[in-house]
């Protein structure tokens, strides 16, 4: 108990299969996520890459097979899960009409950590303008500067991380995921570039896809 | 509160939370002019429609300015939780470890600040316009103040409900305009009551219950319907 809280965590899934309106999306799937590791998904459009990723944070109850947050099924660990989560996802969750001040200030930052945040992703001076007026890159490094918080929670979940970011930005991303991972926390992640990170696995969803034919789970076969 | 001592993962309270959607609602000032134009627009349109007798506007002024207060706020409410259902905040929301109950409450509170509260505060000058006599302007006025804060938690249900569909209005009036009857019936069953000089405290009285009702229940079940909505 004397090891420090972000390195007790792991995530666990076992033989995992999700579904999305009546089709299989992947079957058979397990991986094991703990401190200072950081899992890549990759896999074609519509492979489910986001539907899992919302369904190990448990936005989505469609699954079958085993979720496990420091050994405890995800419907009991879940508030505990949620308490160690920074998820942002393809949605990036910047309200258009706030500042990017604002708008950490509603994730519970203090304006001094905020201020600095926004340095760090390069948005010095932008610091009171609209996210409406900013471009799409700008919005994510708004959402992207909460990785850059105090206390930011030890596992990351990230849905594309990388969309409409710079090189500079990218660079800069992975230095960040670099220091996070080295500090016991951990990342999981979708995106269709490839990333430089030394501690990085990848895990294509695509080799876990469940043939056409046998994909669709509504109608008679539910009842067979 | 100071934010200071709270891990950034937390979310935000319900101060932060309230203090937030009165900023975004501010800066939006259409959406706050919208409904009181249409309030004073539709009320004003009124004489002009069924002639411009004393007696016939007094008789149907309750009953007009109730309904057309329910109509301005169930039209202002499709969008309560759209742009943030569209910009991933309504999801961040329901990820965070502070209940999504406060959430939803906050942001009825708001609504109901810039919409119901104005709405109430403008109903004695439409009664006057349309004749209303004296001893009805409390009356309606408390009534409404009570009743607006009713329409406001009970159509967050249904703006909940359809959040995740393109064009939700139709749905959305189908689903809460029969919770919006009993609201209406007291409220203007009270004006009435006030009209006629007979005490009007029980239909108030049961106006508040509703709210109180409303209040404790309507952002529980919108909650409920958020999760639902962005579990797709």
């Amino acid at each position: 108990m004397s090891e420090p809280a972000t390195s007790r965590h792991r995530l666990s899934v076992r033989d995992l299969s999700c579904e999305r309106d009546g089709r299989r999306l992947f079957a058979g799937l397990s991986f094991e996520l703990g401190a200072g590791a950081a899992l890549q998904l990759e896999g074609a459009n519509g492979a489910g890459k986001t539907t899992l990723l919302r369904t190990l944070i448990g936005s989505a109850a469609d699954f079958a097979g085993e979720i496990l947050w420091n050994g405890e099924p995800l419907s009991r660990a879940l508030p505990a899960l949620r308490e160690s989560l920074l998820y942002i996802g393809h949605q990036a969750g910047v309200r258009r009409g706030l500042t990017p001040l604002e708008n950490l200030a509603w994730y519970g930052a203090a304006e001094d950590d905020a201020l600095w945040a926004l340095e760090q992703v390069d948005l010095f001076g932008f610091e009171d303008s609209l996210c409406q007026q900013l471009s799409a890159g700008q919005n994510r490094r708004v959402a992207l500067a909460r990785l850059y918080l105090p206390y930011a929670a030890p596992l990351w979940v990230l849905d594309e991380p990388l969309a409409a970011l710079d090189t500079a930005g990218v660079a800069a991303l992975e230095a960040r995921m670099a220091a996070h991972l080295d500090g016991g926390g951990s990342i999981l992640l979708t995106s269709h570039q490839p990333l430089a990170l030394a501690q990085l696995r990848r895990l294509n969803l695509s080799d876990h896809a469940v043939a056409p034919a046998d994909a669709w789970v509504g109608g008679a076969s539910v009842f067979s | 509160m100071s934010s200071v001592d709270r891990p950034a993962t937390a979310g935000p309270g319900f101060s932060a939370l309230l203090r937030v959607e009165l900023l975004l609602a501010l800066r939006r000032g259409a959406d706050i002019a919208n409904p009181l134009l249409f309030f004073v627009t539709v009320l004003a349109l009124l004489p002009l429609g069924v002639g411009p007798e004393p007696e016939l506007l007094a008789r149907m002024a309750p009953g007009m300015i109730w309904v057309v207060a329910l109509l301005a706020t169930m039209l202002s409410q499709e969008s309560l939780f759209r742009s943030d259902f569209e910009d991933g905040s309504l999801e961040q929301l329901t990820l965070s470890p502070q209940p999504l109950y406060f959430a939803v409450l906050a942001k009825v509170a708001v609504h109901w600040l810039v919409t119901g509260l104005p709405l109430a505060l403008l109903s004695p000058l439409l009664a006057l316009m349309l004749n209303l006599p004296a001893g009805g302007y409390l009356c309606l006025f408390v009534s409404l103040l009570l009743g607006s804060g009713c329409l406001s938690l009970i159509g967050a249900v249904g703006a909940a409900l359809t959040v995740s569909l393109r064009r939700a209005g139709l749905l959305m009036a189908l689903i809460v305009m029969p919770l919006y009857v009993p609201v209406l019936i007291f409220g203007t069953g009270a004006v009435q009551a006030a009209l006629d000089g007979y005490a009007y405290h029980v239909q108030l009285a049961v106006l508040a219950a509703l709210l109180a009702a409303a209040a404790a229940l309507a952002p529980l079940a919108a909650a409920g319907a958020i999760r639902i909505s962005t579990d797709s």
